[in-house]
């Protein structure tokens, strides 16, 4: 193995220069225990330090040294300390990078303070949790469709330390799967699918055996080159959250092609380090979930949900090989009041920062907060260092855009999935402006339509057709007015008829001559007001067609009301002659035919004009 | 009744005048309105016509989703997309490299404008009201919107030409019929969804334009025409239509000044309009199709003159031989000028398409890319009843009635109607020109009819009331309402049964135009849909798979061999070059990838590195039982190549006239190029160029058919 001998070469160099540098300190580390857990492609490393202070005065920082070739891939660095035993609540210590001098090259160092100083002749107990990204090289580089992806893991035997370490161990995690190779090295031994090192007493400071394992790991290294997460709050009641993925799998190239028979009909041939699905946990209640790439909507996905959480499964279009990118979109609605807070008269928006997804490492992550339009005095507080700017965003309906918070971060792993707060301030009437935009702006739309159509928009004002059309519409008006005023009367006429009926009913004949009297003044008047109007349509060019219907019509209407009085005259003398039933009837009977007649045809002229 | 004129005499006398009296006043009260209930009824039922129009046609969104359909529309997509993101002039002038390989399109001046340019406003406008919509949705939405705006013209249309009762009709028609749903469903972002509106609007605007002799009218009858130039190349059957109209109303008699005005300014300016559109430029004047809108120009200018000689000279011998003479003139010059444009080459002949629009057999003989294109082949009658249901049997009644009432307008509808009919019958693609014009004309018959129906049916309301109005008078009224009142009944309950067999005529016709869409046209035909053996959805995404894993996996300046059916879809979906697209403008590129296709191997990678290919792709449908793959389309690879290199021949690939494609195809067959990715290679998929062999440094994909389950909503 041509590789594994470089690096070798590699690290007998540092650990050269490691043996001439100066090895001063007070810090003992009196027990160590590291187990590194290669079972996905992100590479975590916990080791449990137990320090003592040999020196005199009190000590208060630890440094945690990493090889440069190592610490280029570090996402995460934590270390915490267990306050009691056992079941403390652990204290998260502040680390930072330092640059102290007279250390060897090629080393990064980073400082953990002892939060409350480590005094003489005590000791303290520190995990120390690291996480790297791309620290698994595929080996070999290709491979086949039917082929398991092997990969290559380098590290220490022993912990780089700038510290003497008393007594240590490591145990190294695999996933299930073959071991082609690991370094033998003294007190090494391959037990399933871990491999211990150690027990080793009494190293000195900056020991170092590289080691170099060789095992197949078939998880697909997803990576996100890009991650886009764009979290816009509604104060309607719903935060949306889309977020745009480019993923590319970065496991060992695909060689050879893809053969879909192979994969789909003979699945235990092939394909087991590619990526056939995704999950993704989402919050409890999320809704209106979508899964789409530039090209449309994609079809392979399933979603569950409990009250606890909603588990989207999604499949990529294409299973993803070795070398292999896609892109897509996913999208989901979640409810307000469970991320949405109020504190201190200012609200604030709690969610969290990474991706949904299981082990999937992302190169540039870019979280967009959208803030509904009206909202200031935004300020983010998150518990990792991130880039952070501000912009704006134009959406439906808005003016001045809405205010959004960006924060930026690279080399992100799942445990940076921790939640962060946006404190904002928001005015609740600002809800209702979009609304009364729409509302104002139909408002507007109608009022222009009323506007246009009593408007008279014809250019020339004396031209033979827009006068006609004037003509014509004082014609329909001056109609109009003459069915309104033969309605009345025909009302009038009613009015006269029930006028006998209760004639007939009470016997008064004093108040049926009343009615009369009325009705007839009444039908006076409308005759009075109808002569001008007979008059103009009379004279009227326009209304030449319509003339002699109206013309007949108010003739008809006469003609009814002389026989209407003349039975109204035959009753009331019968009544007061006290006539039998029989003799009226024959009195009343040709005017009741003649009424009835004329009233139908008064009936069929109005229709007809109605029509014109 | 009876009995209360026995006990109470005084009261019987006025009893009936009363109740009369006062049931027909509340009657006449709500006359009052009649006028503006039947406008309230009117636009409330134009306003659910136009919402209906646009819902109906989103069945394709609700079974699928919002995406774009088919072939042409990707392209469309693609240039609507750019126009958004560039601009207009960059839109003009855009030389697209990713077709054609290496020829390259002059995209700007090889397609028809209309549609890009009203997605992009209508996505402008919306974006100007503060509506952050994209760019996809417009366009999907955009047929839809424009066949709900049909439905308006269709009702101003039948209003011109019988009643708005038959403008409602034609509305009400023309918002579900199949034929023209099929080409306007949401997502069918093409030319058509657009142009049939813009035809409709033209025709409507020439007729009311002849019917008014208003110079407003025949003006923007020219700007209607414009925007049909614009949107679609079906544009060459208005300019044929309405010569064509103009000619026979000549013949008929029915030359008016009207008549001369709408034709003079809608030619004249709609000439000049549609010559500012690239794509068509001076194919006005110059081209054989157009030439008939010419003649007829020329025709009415001299019928204006001998008109006017008419009236001045006043002498019918004279202006009899003066006719005689300008008449021989005329015809000779024109023939003369037609002659020497010809032959000079000044007025190009007629193109393939339109030979076989008039002659269907034309394009099998000479032309066999454009008989390969299914929506090219003649129409089968049963399409004909699938697209238009009871319009096929109300489209007779309709012509009785237009006859019978003989007007401009009818007559215009009719020839519309005829003519269009027989070209659907050549090209079923064309069934959708017809679909106007048939709605059109049967909404004349139902509403007719139903007016009739219903006028027979009152007037037997109206009866009773004259019968016990004259009964008592016994006159000669009542005699001859008697006389009249025999066969009434009868007639009467024929009515009411015509009436129901109509109203259940048309319920059907709306639930086959509901089952049509809802089942036949609304696929995308990208993605496929079938029923799993339990009943479940099943979903064939492999189209799209395949082209984003060329969009993700493949070098960004990849050139993609394929046949040109797929053209399209790889430039908009896989973003690569292609060889050859849908826009078919180069037969002889077209012809040398089916050689490529045909060949034997080593010469088909010949003529493949000479092209530059990088990839081929091939689609194969045999492990899944879809039948559109290319081993289906294969003949017509071979017929196409053979078209433009004799190498090629068709019986090479045949066995005794057969086709087979099995172990007893034609030795030829099987050592080709497409079997040779079909069958030899067996299954590969995806092959990657570098991997794949050294010496053949390009890769065939392989289309399988993966299920894809529907995610559970």
């Amino acid at each position: 193995m041509e590789m594994r001998k470089e690096f070798g070469y590699a690290f007998f160099l540092l650990f050269f220069a490691v043996c001439m540098s100066r090895a001063g300190s007070d810090l003992v580390i009196s027990k160590l225990d590291r187990r590194i857990d290669l079972t996905s492609h992100v590479v975590r490393v916990l080791s449990t330090l137990k320090v003592e202070n040999a020196g005199k005065s009190v000590v208060s920082e630890l440094l945690l040294a990493f090889p440069y070739i190592q610490a280029k891939n570090l996402a995460n660095l934590k270390a915490l300390h267990n306050e009691g035993k056992g079941k403390g609540s652990a204290i998260n210590l502040p680390v930072v990078e330092t640059h102290p001098g007279g250390m060897p090259e090629g080393l990064t160092f980073y400082s953990v303070s002892l939060h409350e100083g480590l005094e003489k002749g005590k000791s303290l107990t520190i995990n120390v949790l690291a996480i790297f990204t791309y620290s698994l090289e595929p080996f070999p580089e290709e491979i086949s469709q039917a082929d398991g992806q092997l990969v290559v893991y380098q590290d220490s035997a022993y912990y780089l330390s700038p510290y003497v370490v008393k007594s240590q161990s490591l145990n190294v995690l695999l996933p299930a799967g073959r071991v082609e190779s690991y370094t033998k090295h003294p007190n090494g031994k391959h037990v399933d699918s871990e491999i211990k090192y150690g027990p080793y007493e009494k190293l000195p400071p900056f020991s170092y055996s590289p080691i170099v394992l060789h095992f197949e790991n078939n998880n697909p290294f997803v990576v996100a080159q890009e991650l886009v997460r764009e979290i816009e709050v509604s104060h309607w009641g719903s935060i949306y959250v889309t977020e745009h993925y480019n993923l590319v799998h970065k496991g060992a190239a695909n060689k050879g092609g893809f053969s879909r028979l192979d994969y789909q009909s003979r699945s235990y041939m092939g394909g087991r380090s590619s990526l056939k699905q995704l999950v993704a946990r989402l919050p409890p209640r999320a809704h209106s979930i979508y899964y789409r790439d530039d090209i449309g909507n994609i079809s392979t996905s399933h979603l569950w949900g409990d009250s606890r959480k909603t588990q989207l499964e999604i499949e990529p279009r294409f299973p993803l090989f070795g070398g292999w990118r896609t892109s897509f979109t996913i999208g989901y609605g979640l409810p307000l009041q469970d991320f949405l807070f109020v504190a201190e008269g200012k609200r604030f928006l709690n969610i969290t920062f990474g991706c949904p997804f299981d082990e999937v490492v992302i190169d540039d992550l870019v979280v967009k907060v959208v803030l509904p339009e009206g909202s200031n005095e935004i300020s983010v507080s998150v518990p990792i260092q991130t880039k952070q700017w501000n912009e704006i965003k134009y959406s439906h309906l808005d003016i001045v855009g809405r205010p959004v918070a960006v924060l930026e971060k690279n080399n992100v792993v799942p445990e940076h999935n921790i939640y962060f707060q946006v404190h904002y301030n928001f005015n609740n009437l600002s809800l209702l402006r979009e609304p009364l935009m729409l509302i104002s702006g139909f408002l507007f739309l109608f009022i222009a339509c009323i506007a246009y159509m009593h408007t008279d928009m014809s250019i020339s004002k004396s031209s033979a057709s827009y006068i006609a059309k004037l003509q014509w519409d004082e014609v329909q008006a001056t109609v109009q007015q003459v069915q309104n005023i033969i309605k009345r009367c025909l009302s009038a006429h009613e009015k006269l008829e029930t006028s006998l009926q209760d004639l007939s009913r009470t016997g008064d004949v004093q108040s049926c001559k009343a009615t009369r009297k009325v009705a007839d003044g009444l039908l006076k008047e409308l005759s009075k007001e109808l002569k001008p109007l007979m008059v103009f349509l009379q004279s009227s060019p326009q209304a030449a067609q319509i003339w002699p219907k109206v013309e007949e019509l108010v003739a008809k209407e006469k003609e009814m009301l002389e026989k209407l009085t003349q039975k109204h005259a035959a009753v009331v003398e019968c009544f007061e002659k006290k006539c039998s039933g029989r003799e009226t009837e024959n009195r009343v009977a040709p005017y009741q035919q003649k009424l009835a007649a004329l009233k139908r045809e008064i009936d069929d002229l109005l229709e007809y004009i109605d029509e014109i | 009744m009876g009995a209360k004129a026995g006990s109470i005499p005084a009261v019987v006398p006025p009893a009936p005048a009363p109740t009369s009296a006062s049931s027909l006043p509340s009657l006449s009260t709500l006359k009052l309105k009649t006028k503006q209930q039947e406008l309230l009824i009117r636009v409330s039922i134009l306003a659910l016509v136009y919402v209906l129009a646009f819902a109906i046609r989103l069945f394709s969104v609700l079974r699928y989703e919002s995406m774009i359909h088919e072939f042409d529309p990707y392209f469309n997509y693609r240039t609507t997309l750019f126009l958004t993101q560039k601009g207009f002039y960059e839109f003009w002038n855009w030389f697209d490299y990713e077709s054609w390989y290496p020829l390259g399109r002059i995209v700007g001046g090889t397609l028809y404008p209309g549609l890009m340019v009203t997605a992009a406003f209508i996505y402008w406008t919306l974006r100007f009201l503060r509506f952050a919509v994209h760019i996809r949705e417009v366009c999907v939405l955009t047929a839809p919107f424009f066949a709900s705006n049909t439905t308006i013209v269709a009702y101003f249309f039948g209003k011109e030409i019988w009643d708005a009762g038959a403008g409602l009709v034609a509305a009400a028609l023309i918002a579900i019929c199949p034929g023209y749903i099929s080409r306007s469903v949401a997502g069918s972002y093409d030319n058509e969804g657009v142009a049939i509106f813009a035809l409709l609007l033209t025709f409507y605007l020439f007729v009311k334009a002849v019917k008014t002799g208003s110079l407003a009218w025949s003006l923007a009858s020219a700007f209607g025409y414009f925007y049909m130039v614009s949107a679609w190349g079906g544009y060459v059957f208005i300019i044929n239509l309405v010569p064509l109209y103009v000619l026979v109303l000549l013949v008929t008699g029915r030359y008016s000044m009207r008549l001369y005005i709408a034709y003079c300014c809608m030619y004249v300016l709609g000439m000049l309009l549609a010559m500012q559109i690239r794509f068509v430029g001076f194919q006005h004047v110059q081209s054989g199709e157009h030439m008939a809108a010419m003649g007829v120009f020329f025709l009415l200018q001299v019928f204006y003159f001998l008109d006017w000689v008419k009236f001045t000279l006043n002498n019918p011998k004279l202006f009899h031989s003066f006719l005689r003479i300008t008449l021989t003139c005329t015809v000779s010059v024109g023939a003369l000028a037609l002659g020497v444009g010809m032959a000079t080459g000044y007025i190009s002949p007629w193109t393939g398409r339109f030979y076989s629009l008039l002659d269907p057999t034309y394009a099998k003989d000479h032309i066999p890319i454009i008989a390969s294109v299914s929506e090219h082949q003649p129409t089968a009658w049963s399409s004909f009843m699938f697209d238009f249901h009871i319009l096929l049997l109300l489209f007779p009644a309709g012509l009785y009635f237009c006859f019978k009432r003989l007007s401009d307008a009818t007559i215009f509808i009719v020839m519309y109607g005829l003519t269009s009919m027989y070209f659907a019958g050549v090209m079923v693609r064309l069934i959708l020109v017809a679909a106007p014009a048939l709605c059109l004309i049967s909404s004349i018959a139902v509403s007719a009819t139903l007016k009739n129906l219903t006028m027979l049916i009152r007037a037997k309301d109206n009866v009773p009331q004259l019968g016990s109005g004259k009964g008592i008078a016994g006159s000669k009224a009542s005699a001859k309402a008697s006389s009249s009142d025999q066969p009434l009944p009868y007639q009467r309950n024929v009515a009411i049964a015509l009436l129901l067999g109509a109203l259940y005529l048309l319920s059907r016709y709306a639930i086959h135009c509901t089952w049509v869409t809802s089942e036949a046209y609304s696929s995308p035909s990208i993605v496929l849909a079938a029923r799993g053996a339990h009943g479940g959805r099943v979903i064939f995404d492999d189209y799209r798979e395949a082209y984003f894993w060329l969009r993700k996996n493949t070098p960004q300046d990849a050139k993609i061999m394929s046949w040109w059916d797929y053209g399209y879809q790889i430039t908009a979906m896989g973003n690569r070059t292609v060889i050859v697209d849908n826009n078919t403008w180069n037969n002889t590129h077209i012809a040398t990838v089916g050689r490529a296709m045909s060949s034997y191997e080593h010469e088909a990678y010949d003529i493949i590195r000479s092209l530059d290919v990088d990839y081929v792709l091939v689609v194969f449908g045999g492990v899944t039982g879809y039948s559109s793959d290319d081993i289906n389309k294969f003949l017509w690879m071979v017929r196409i190549g053979g078209g433009v290199f004799p190498v090629i021949k068709e019986p090479d690939y045949l066995v005794n006239g057969e086709y087979r494609v099995d172990k007893g195809a034609a030795p030829k067959m099987l050592n080709c190029l497409i079997s040779g990715i079909t069958f030899a290679k067996g299954v590969d998929y995806f092959r990657h160029p570098t991997d794949y062999d050294r010496k053949e440094n390009w890769m065939m994909l392989y289309f399988f058919g993966k299920l894809h389950l529907q995610p559970g909503r």
